[in-house]
């Protein structure tokens, strides 16, 4: 959130404790069927390999939101490419955010889930986004533009996801990115 | 605890977060990391009139309520704000009352404008 340099200013690091196999929160990051049920919304598509190709499409109210607002919502919202997986345990991915042109501009981002299996059947999910040159899209992930319609980030993100695996519906079922 | 709610065992969570914020040293600590995200112990240390070992037992705290999460870079540690148990607080308590508020005053404007039901 400043502009210094240094991978620790320009690292983003979020933890949420959800209570569900690590298979579930695995399958729940990777899985188009679950994605399309949290956060943004949009369908997830991973080739998961080293090298294999990461894309996530927009969804159709992702696309209503970005016409009310006046600007085209591209067919791949996301795209990177899989460094490393190793389910159900860690997923290193870039990850290039392609909806707002300034965004796309910033170029890829690397995106780090860790997930480890605790007691009493509680998971712990932590994400590392490294977001060095990527100074709007570190806003965008932090949630500083929630109040424009944009999402609230990763923390909106990982409650919504901790909601759906334990309750079974997520968090904000009015919300209008979540009507995919 | 006297409360014998079966809720209760889905609160502690929430209680530890809600005994981090209680305490200014430690809201003062989670302001610096806001501010500068990734800090050492030591650069944390340099902004308080603390010892060492005092500002470890806080961030032990922060850490405990998964308000500050950890990591390894080379031979340092480094410590994160994160933001999602707030995040879940708010979903989970703030919220339910200003949205109470918010209906409050758009069924007043209803009644202003004589559109009741």
């Amino acid at each position: 959130m400043t502009t210094s340099t240094g991978t620790a200013v320009t690292t983003q690091v979020y933890r949420v404790y959800i209570k569900a196999t690590p298979q579930a929160i695995w399958d729940a990051i990777t899985k188009p069927e679950w994605t399309e049920r949290y956060g943004y919304g949009g369908l997830s598509e991973y080739d998961l390999r080293p090298g294999g190709a990461y894309r996530a499409f927009a969804s159709q109210a992702m696309k209503k939101a970005g016409a009310e607002m006046g600007f085209p919502t591209p067919d791949v919202v996301v795209d990177g490419e899989v460094i490393e997986a190793d389910p159900p345990r860690k997923l290193v991915q870039t990850w290039r955010m392609l909806m707002d042109p300034d965004t796309a501009a910033e170029g890829f981002t690397r995106l780090t889930y860790e997930i480890v299996g605790g007691k009493g059947g509680v998971t712990k999910l932590t994400v590392a986004h490294e977001v060095e040159g990527a100074p709007k899209l570190a806003v965008l992930l932090a949630g500083g533009l929630e109040e424009t319609g944009a999402g609230g980030g990763w923390s909106w993100v990982l409650s919504d996801l901790k909601s759906l695996l334990e309750t079974g519906s997520p968090m904000d079922a009015g919300n209008p990115l979540n009507q995919g | 605890m006297t409360v014998r709610s079966p809720i209760f065992r889905f609160v502690t969570d929430d209680d530890r977060v809600f005994k981090a914020l209680a305490d200014p040293t430690r809201r003062f600590l989670l302001d610096q990391l806001f501010a500068r995200d990734g800090r050492t112990l030591t650069e944390l240390e340099s902004e308080l009139e603390m010892s060492r070992f005092g500002v470890m037992k806080h961030l032990r705290v922060l850490e405990d309520a998964g308000l500050v999460v950890t990591r390894r870079s080379g031979r340092e540690k480094l410590h994160f704000l994160n933001p999602v148990p707030i995040r879940l607080i708010h979903d989970r308590w703030i919220d339910k009352y200003t949205e109470r508020q918010v209906s409050a005053l758009a069924d007043l404007k209803h009644e202003l404008e004589g559109e009741t039901a």
